[in-house]
């Protein structure tokens, strides 16, 4: 491989050289603060994250996509899930900086700090078009979020979820790292165009090809909470600071879906036939699941985690279509599971009394209609948008998903996602009710802060917007969606 | 090259056999020291797969760093009580299940895989250093950098898991 | 399918090298205690053995008959066979450092008109291969350490892998300073390339080169467990240490290992900064005498110093390898590399 460097290659990763140096900067400025003037270090954070847009913008259909000697590639495609992520990154660093004030809690400016650092993996993962890149960015996603997990120390269920996901994270990477491995074995380059030349020419042998598929897929739906590799989300996702449950709810399950719908697509589309059965099982089992068990809930935040392994099979689905519009189907669907769930989160923060945790449970939210109308009209407003019910976003976003798989003939499994989704509008519907149906039984002490309702307007008008008007944003998903 | 088979068996036996005995030995330390002798006879297979570098920098790192780390937490817990952890007889079934299918997968993939379809680099001249060097600042200097990132990420996250501090 | 003659007599030549290599590295510390305790007893004014044989110089045999001939006590609760291993491992990667250490460049030898080279093998990573087999000295102590099942054999062992994690970094470092100023991580080629005349040796690289020997010796002697850095047999706080439920045989084998030890961080820095085998100027000596009197002359240094110095406080001695060595070997790494790149 030859390979000239040029100012061309440092432009097309400038932002994730920015993001690298300002979380570096982020670093430096937090040794010069008082404990009380932390939060700076997330302003700065933000300002990191846009200056990283920008440099974004200039690259949007950029002429030579590939840079880096072919590590990276700068399509639309990635830019669209990189914009994804620095608004999910914004918009959680925004829920962080209340939250963190009223835990009180210790390494601050390193909470933030680390969002910053996971960002940056995550946009390695969104534009790797190489199997290293992809897997060292994925490193870089999931190593600060084990420590954000973890970061309530002498929280003993924090240590827990921590530790799972640590250890099963590792034990991820090592499926993933192996099946790439395989891959490697079988076609002699880690390219993504590469890979699927050489399986193009048919050389391989199948069973080790079906082989690494299935360990590379059970890497990457470790990544995405996919059933059955989800048993980390519910502990993780209950025993994590809020913000970083919806850090990872949100970015590090996009940033799967960028990887993994690159990976497949890209290298193994020739291996269509193998992948997409497995896919599909994973997919259907991960709604089933997710489903199902998030209605014995009673943990608000146990029970999303398990509406996220319900929302990545659906996501899922978009890839077992296999094709353009399945996978712009998925940008979408990211997109607004991004912006309901961040909204949904930064409710729960705002339920959180001063000192104590409250807002975890869903009896916390009987009532809430009769004290706060706001607050309560904009949790229905997430919460439907959750449960796929028009004119919300998330129907929207399903309805592409369904429409990709019916347009491939995957009618059962279409049918299969729109029987999930009337289970699952029973969880949400469930806390509505206790919204507006039931007496309040104590005080509601909301949190006010500006940030929180930022990020509560953002959204909202999100939702609504792209649930009433879903067309443009669609077309350009649609236009940057990978081509085959 | 009848030299290179032989030694080649005797690498891969002992490396299959040490690794064995690390999962299952029940005294963490022994388990250990067979990991050390699992990661060595992989430097020595490196060696016959004339990357001398390779191994070297397997012995370094491996044997001489994260052992010495993994040893050094393994001698601070109660290896008394670590070993008697074991199964509980109810999991036993699901994990004997579990055991049999990944042993019927490898052996379906060992034989009737097709393994002597994955291309092996031909035996031949050395890797040099400053192959793989100029590989790593050039083709590679991307993923390098990302590797720099992470670690600073490892350093930053174990600081503020390790260290209790007020600020 | 018989290999031809050349082969056979590789395969010979090579094996004799080893077994010259391995019985005098065996009896280096015979000589090696006995100028120890002499050195030791001059500084401190008084004359060292003396009784066996003239000036002393019997008194390690006589140690040796003693220490063969001692009870070879197992604790009873010790891990037997840990316990038995543990001397083995300190001491094996110690002597296999010397495969890669080369002594002399080669010589023709006269009628047959066959190169003889005065090393074992020699790797185009041989600075690789010395430091990472080196490291795995480690494993000796720390699982003696813990299968003694004492109290200060384990504490001893823990200060130990510390401390040789923490300097192995640095010693690395020296060693990459090293390969950059000699463009090579062949000890072979290290050395020819410092061929020449006094100024052409890698300590006399201005101005970095001195400042990496200093980073070389310190993290070296903190390598090997040599006062002023022994706080793992620190028989102050310790008992002795890591070793403290050994004797006889195994003791000695511990010993043994350190010396070897000692042996090679002092030829390790006659090759990688003293020029190796060439002198600083030709005076018709063989280049062998050259290394052999470089090496003596770093061991006797050491020697000097650990009846010079005082111990180092356990956190002085993290101290200097995290915040003193590391930042200087990194900043020793970027002006290395710009002397190379801009001179």
């Amino acid at each position: 491989m030859n390979f000239a460097f040029s100012i061309q290659d440092v432009l097309g990763v400038l932002p994730e050289i920015i993001i690298a140096l300002g979380a570096c900067a982020m670093l430096i400025l937090d040794l010069f603060l008082e404990r009380d003037k932390k939060e700076w270090v997330a302003y700065l954070g933000i300002f990191v994250v846009i200056l990283a847009a920008i440099a974004s913008w200039c690259l949007i259909n950029t002429a030579e996509p590939y840079v880096m000697g072919r590590m990276m590639v700068i399509d639309n495609y990635s830019l669209f899930f990189k914009f994804t992520f620095y608004l999910a990154t914004i918009l959680t660093l925004l829920l962080s900086i209340n939250y963190a004030k009223s835990a009180d809690l210790d390494y601050r400016g390193e909470f933030y700090t680390l969002m910053i650092f996971s960002l940056c993996g995550m946009l390695v993962m969104a534009s790797g078009s190489n199997l290293i890149t992809i897997y060292l960015g994925i490193e870089l996603m999931a190593l600060p979020i084990y420590v954000l997990v973890g970061f309530l120390k002498n929280d003993t269920r924090s240590n827990e979820g921590a530790m799972k996901y640590v250890i099963l994270g590792g034990f991820a990477s090592g499926l993933l790292l192996y099946g790439m491995s395989l891959i490697y074995g079988l076609t002699g380059t880690t390219d993504l165009a590469g890979i699927n030349a050489a399986l193009s020419a048919g050389t391989v042998s199948p069973v080790i090809l079906t082989l690494s598929i299935v360990l590379m897929a059970a890497g990457f739906c470790f990544k995405l909470a996919g059933f059955p590799f989800h048993m980390w989300a519910p502990d993780a996702y209950q025993a994590a600071p809020t913000p970083v449950t919806a850090f990872m709810a949100v970015a590090s399950k996009g940033a799967a879906f960028a990887a993994i719908v690159r990976v497949f697509l890209e290298a193994l589309y020739p291996a269509y036939a193998e992948w997409q059965m497995i896919l599909a099982v994973i997919a259907v089992l991960s709604m089933f699941y997710g489903n199902t068990v998030a209605i014995m809930q009673t943990n608000i935040k146990r029970m999303l985690a398990y509406s996220s392994i319900g929302h990545a099979g659906y996501a899922l689905l978009g890839l077992v279509a296999g094709t353009g519009e399945g996978s712009a189907a998925i940008m979408f669907y990211i997109l607004v599971y991004t912006l309901m769930n961040l909204g949904a989160f930064a409710v729960i923060i705002m339920m959180r009394k001063t000192g104590k945790v409250a807002g975890d449970s869903i009896y916390d939210y009987k009532g809430l209609a009769k004290n706060n109308k706001v607050v309560a009209l904009v949790m229905l407003i997430f919460l439907f948008s959750l449960a796929g019910i028009p004119p919300m976003a998330g129907f929207m976003g399903k309805l592409y998903i369904f429409m990709a798989l019916i347009n491939q003939g995957y009618i059962i499994l279409a049918v299969l996602g729109i029987l999930t989704t009337a289970i699952a509008a029973f969880f949400y519907i469930r806390i509505v009710l206790f919204m507006y149906m039931k007496e309040p039984e104590g005080e509601f002490d909301l949190v006010k802060s500006c940030a929180l309702y930022i990020v509560i307007a953002i959204s909202v008008i999100g939702v609504i917007l792209l649930g009433v008007v879903p067309g443009s944003l669609m077309e350009l998903a649609s236009k940057a969606a990978l081509l085959l | 090259m009848l030299i290179e088979y032989i030694l080649f068996i005797i690498f891969a036996v002992i490396a299959i056999m040490s690794s064995l005995c690390v999962v299952t030995l029940r005294n963490p330390v022994h388990c250990a020291g067979y990991l050390i002798v699992t990661l060595l006879q992989v430097a020595a297979l490196f060696l016959l797969c004339r990357s001398p570098f390779l191994a070297v920098v397997q012995v370094f790192i491996y044997v001489g760093a994260v052992l010495v780390l993994f040893l050094f937490v393994v001698l601070l817990i109660d290896v008394k009580k670590a070993s008697m952890e074991i199964f509980k007889p109810k999991h036993r079934p699901l994990a004997y299940g579990v055991l049999a299918i990944l042993l019927i997968e490898t052996l379906v993939v060992i034989f009737v895989g097709g393994l002597e379809k994955i291309r092996l680099a031909a035996p031949g001249a050395e890797v040099k250093v400053e192959t793989i060097g100029r590989e790593l600042f050039t083709s590679y200097i991307f993923p390098f950098e990302i590797v720099s990132v992470v670690l600073l990420v490892a350093m930053v996250g174990a600081i503020v898991m390790a260290i209790d501090r007020r600020g | 399918m018989w290999p031809d003659i050349d082969t056979i007599l590789l395969v010979i030549v090579m094996l004799v090298k080893v077994g010259v290599v391995t019985i005098i590295l065996l009896n280096l510390p015979i000589p090696l205690t006995w100028l120890e305790r002499k050195v030791a007893g001059h500084i401190q004014q008084r004359p060292g053995p003396m009784r066996v044989g003239p000036h002393g110089i019997l008194q390690p045999v006589a140690d040796g008959i003693k220490l063969i001939f001692k009870e070879d006590i197992v604790p009873a609760k010790a891990d037997k066979l840990l316990f038995m291993f543990a001397p083995v491992v300190s001491l094996v990667p110690a002597l296999c450092v010397f495969v890669a250490i080369p002594v002399a460049e080669s010589v023709t030898i006269p009628y047959i008109n066959k190169e003889l080279t005065f090393y074992v093998a020699d790797f185009n990573v041989g600075i690789l291969f010395i430091l990472a087999r080196g490291g795995m000295g480690i494993y000796g102590i720390i699982l003696g350490g813990w299968a003694s099942n004492s109290k200060y054999a384990m504490l001893g062992g823990l200060r130990s892998a510390a401390q040789m994690i923490s300097y192995e970094v640095a010693l690395s470092f020296s060693a990459i300073g090293v390969v950059m100023m000699s463009n090579s991580l062949s000890l072979v080629e290290i050395v020819e390339s410092q061929a020449g005349n006094l100024f052409d040796w890698n300590i006399f690289y201005l101005p970095v080169g001195p400042i990496w020997f200093v980073i070389f010796l310190i993290a070296g002697m903190a390598e090997i467990n040599r006062i002023p850095f022994d706080l793992s047999e620190d028989e102050g706080s310790l008992a002795a240490g890591f070793f403290v439920e050994y004797s006889a045989m195994k003791f000695s084998l511990f010993a043994l290992a350190e010396y070897t030890a000692m042996v090679t961080i002092a030829t390790l820095g006659t090759l990688m900064f003293l020029g190796g085998w060439n002198g600083p100027v030709d005076i018709g000596i063989p280049p062998i005498f050259w290394f052999i009197g470089k090496t003596f002359v770093l061991i006797y240094f050491f020697m000097v110093i650990r009846f010079t110095l005082p111990r180092y406080r356990y956190d002085q001695l993290m101290t200097i390898g995290w915040n003193v060595l590391i930042p200087i070997s990194l900043v020793l790494v970027l002006v290395t590399g710009l002397m190379r790149i801009y001179l």
